[in-house]
């Protein structure tokens, strides 16, 4: 007996010691679970349904604000705060399915009550929505019981759907909408702490999110705003923050090569570099003098020398993320002699001379460099006048449309329709064109909207309303160890609900 | 004495008004529409008018700058557009970072400048002399931001020693805090104290070659007593001048210094409100920087009175 009792006090010490050093060796190998993550550009407030800026979003989105529907890391469309919808055969009226159970992070109730009120807002006469132009063919909006809203249309717009998963669609509430811009509430899986202005955002977990189907590791999140690149470089070399997603010197990438902490990761974004004409004015009203300065441009050259070599080449405004996208780079390839002969047929044999207004942002201004030298070659003589962004572009170029170039990266999703709008700052218009726009929008399905997508990028990359040059890539980099990033970026964004740490 | 002092002080006051209404004209003229600049290339003209009445811009000109001149009378320093809070708790957040930087410059630069230059001079053609001089050549060609880009790649990235920018907050504990501050302190400090010690070594030689120094050294005082007893403290004057002028130079330097370092600080807040066009901010960051300087100045002037007791005959001042 009393051999046992020995034994079993035996087998219960190790039985203990091993529990202890398991317990230990667990702790010491349990995941991180806070995430330092840089941002170039601090936001202008925090709520996304009131002003433009993309850093507003990139903090926001997904991580405090959810909207009816999403889009996911491949660009897709996915049911979020409404689980299904139902659009009527003529297009015109949308009915959405709303999740119970869900609330802000102040207690408030997510209701289809909330959700008309929040669209409501966006689209109110006193709106400072930044895509009011998004509400434009909703006629009315009603919450029909608790978990179903109706949003009824009076013309058709294929593009709703997509429109809604914005930053700038957000559902707020109706008790926090207010005082959103410094203090945001939202329905995500992430709770706003506090905002050191010129610093840095601090994020916590939602201890209630509704999503249970996505498991939340991050409990802490804090978003560091540096805007020098050295600045970005050192802190990430340094340890102070875990991650840029979007990197500010491309230049800078490879001195990242071999550290045996930091990755780099190279993706797609929806920023189209392209160098906007005034359509109105000579010599750039005339079709063959576009298509000439197209092709006296090595789209090859250009982003080697703007963005050492990261991008990829576009030839209309439109990019491989996006559905449908053609490859139309081969329309007018880089041939200085074909280009020459062309500007002599519309009457400039001996080139000319214009200036572009380039913003001091370091790609525009490289890519600006470039083109002169490119340009000069088949006699064209490009003065560059640096014109401070955004304050002074937007009023000179884009209200003023007092350009004859200029040179910008266009961050809007899915944007191609700019070339329809009126007013707009290329000056540009082609019926045709605007046709295939409007096709879009009178097109419920994606599929049959396809094609209306390819014909407009067709247009565009014959009629060359503006030279188009790459997209700007995502040029991330971050530990190692860090998982569940977007790699694309198919909207400004900064995804935080699946980012976890492997050790 | 009074009567000057109060000379003095409204003096003080018709520059601000004179530089609160040049940054409002300057501001007001500058192109760039603050809504435009908020909503983006996507609002329509309806959502822009809405967002200036929102803002107050679509108000005449004079009778926005009599609120804002009213407002900054009563303490009121309204809001800034872009982040959406008071002004004035923006500045105060802000100064817990500019203030410490630029008084532990100011330290920085003395502690170096004044051994430096004073041994400079008394051992005049020597080689600490030799060195002075050199290091002064040297802090005026290289501008603050490069020696900060220097400074973080062999202290931060090499050496581990400091953070590579950014700052923890006074609430991580003041020797974090300095810590943070260490290197942008000394970044903006090596260009000053390289001035300050040439004018230093030039005020401290002027003096040694005065009667009461040659009177001193008569009465049996030591080379090293004479020097610091006598000479030095009559050299002040124009180094103190120097000082002050710095000060206006530290503050403009920091608006770079706490770019390069990333520090929230009241210059990177007047950077961000500028290209943002967040001219309120703008105009109250400028009226405030404006304000210190003449603060200083004042603090300078009334310094001599210390410095020289000359001066404290009301005579002198008259």
């Amino acid at each position: 007996m009393a051999r046992f009792v020995r034994s079993i006090s035996e087998v219960l010490v190790s039985a203990t010691a091993i529990f202890c050093l398991l317990l230990t060796t667990m702790a010491a190998a349990a995941p991180r679970t806070d995430l330092a993550i840089g941002m170039t550009i601090e936001p202008a407030g925090l709520d996304p349904t009131i002003a433009a800026p993309v850093a507003i979003g990139q903090v926001t989105w997904q991580n405090i604000f959810e909207g009816l529907v999403t889009i996911d890391r491949d660009g897709k469309i996915k049911p979020q705060l409404a689980s299904s919808w139902e659009i009527s055969p003529d297009g015109l009226t949308y009915r959405f399915s709303l999740r119970s159970g869900v609330t802000f992070h102040d207690g408030e109730a997510f209701t289809a009550g909330v959700a008309k009120a929040s669209i409501d807002r966006a689209r109110a006469a006193d709106s400072v929505n930044p895509q009011k132009r998004f509400f434009a063919s909703v006629d009315t909006v009603e919450a029909e019981d608790p978990q179903t809203l109706v949003i009824r249309l009076k013309q058709p717009a294929g593009s709703l759907l997509y429109w809604l998963a914005w930053p700038s669609s957000v559902i707020v509430g109706e008790k926090s909408a207010a005082n959103n811009k410094t203090t945001p509430v939202g329905t995500g899986p992430f709770v706003f702490v506090r905002w050191a202005k010129g610093d840095r955002v601090e994020l916590k977990r939602n201890p209630g999110y509704w999503n249970k189907e996505i498991s939340v590791k991050l409990e802490t999140v804090t978003f560091r705003f540096i805007s020098d690149p050295q600045a970005q470089s050192a802190a990430l070399v340094s340890g102070d923050v875990d991650a840029f997603p979007e990197f500010g010197a491309p230049e800078l990438m490879s001195s990242f090569d071999g550290d045996e902490r930091l990755i780099t990761v190279v993706g797609d974004t929806e920023l189209k570099v392209v160098a906007g004409m005034n359509n109105s004015r000579k010599p750039f009203d005339d079709k063959r003098v576009r298509q000439a300065l197209m092709m006296a441009l090595d789209r090859t050259t250009i982003i080697e020398g703007a963005w050492s070599g990261f991008g990829t080449p576009i030839g209309s405004h439109y990019t491989p993320n996006d559905r449908a996208y053609v490859d139309l780079t081969g329309v007018y390839p880089y041939d200085p002699e074909k280009a020459k002969a062309l500007l002599a047929e519309a009457g400039y044999p001996n080139g000319f001379s214009f200036t572009i207004k380039a913003p001091q942002m370091s790609y525009a201004a490289r890519t600006a460099e470039v083109m002169q030298a490119l340009l000069a070659e088949i006699g064209v003589t490009m003065t560059i006048e640096p014109t401070e962004f955004p304050a002074k572009w937007v009023q000179d170029v884009f209200t003023g449309r007092d350009y004859d170039m200029t040179i910008v990266a266009h961050a809007e999703p899915m944007d191609i329709d700019i070339y329809s709008r009126d007013p707009y700052y290329f000056n540009y218009r082609n019926p045709a064109f605007d046709a295939a726009i409007s096709q879009i929008e009178q097109t419920p399905d994606a599929a049959g909207q396809d094609k209306f997508y390819q014909e407009a990028q067709k247009i565009l990359a014959d009629d060359v309303p503006a030279l188009f040059l790459f997209v700007m890539p995502k040029l991330g980099v971050w530990d190692k160890r860090l998982k569940g990033l977007w790699e694309d970026e198919p909207i400004p964004s900064n995804v935080l609900a699946e980012v976890y740490w492997t050790e | 004495m009074i009567i000057l002092m109060v000379r003095r002080f409204v003096g003080l006051l018709l520059t601000l008004l004179a530089v609160s209404t040049l940054i409002f004209l300057v501001m007001a003229l500058l192109p760039g529409d603050p809504a435009a600049i908020m909503l983006g290339t996507s609002a329509s003209a309806d959502t822009l008018a809405a967002l200036r009445q929102q803002l107050g811009l679509d108000q005449p000109l004079l009778l926005r700058y009599l609120q804002w001149l009213g407002g900054v009378l009563q303490g009121d320093l309204g809001q800034s557009h872009t982040y959406g809070v008071p002004v004035a708790g923006l500045i105060i957040e802000r100064l817990a970072v500019t203030l410490p930087l630029a008084a532990m410059a100011i330290l920085l630069s003395v502690l170096i400048a004044l051994p430096l230059g004073v041994t400079a001079a008394a051992k005049r053609n020597g080689l600490v002399d030799l060195a002075a001089t050199l290091f002064a050549q040297a802090g005026i060609a290289v501008p603050a931001f490069w020696m900060g880009l220097l400074l973080i790649l062999l202290f931060s990235m090499q050496l581990g020693w400091t953070p590579a920018g950014g700052f923890p907050g006074w609430r991580a504990g003041s020797f974090a805090a300095v810590h943070a501050l260490l290197l942008p302190a000394l970044a903006l400090a090596l260009p000053q104290a390289s001035v300050l010690t040439r004018v230093t070594r030039t005020a401290v030689l002027d003096v040694l070659d005065e009667d009461f120094v040659r009177a001193a050294r008569a009465k049996g005082l030591s080379r090293r007593a004479a020097l610091w007893r006598h000479a030095v403290p009559n050299a002040m004057v124009p180094v103190v001048t120097m000082l002050g002028l710095q000060f206006t130079f530290l503050v403009a330097g920091a608006v770079l210094i706490e770019n390069v370092f990333n520090l929230p600080g009241l210059g990177r807040l007047a950077y961000q409100a500028l290209s943002q066009r967040d001219i309120v901010v703008m105009q109250d960051v400028v009226l405030f920087f404006a304000a210190l300087v003449i603060v200083v100045n004042f603090l300078v002037d009334l310094s001599y009175l210390w410095l020289d007791p000359r001066l404290r005959s009301e005579k002198a001042f008259s």
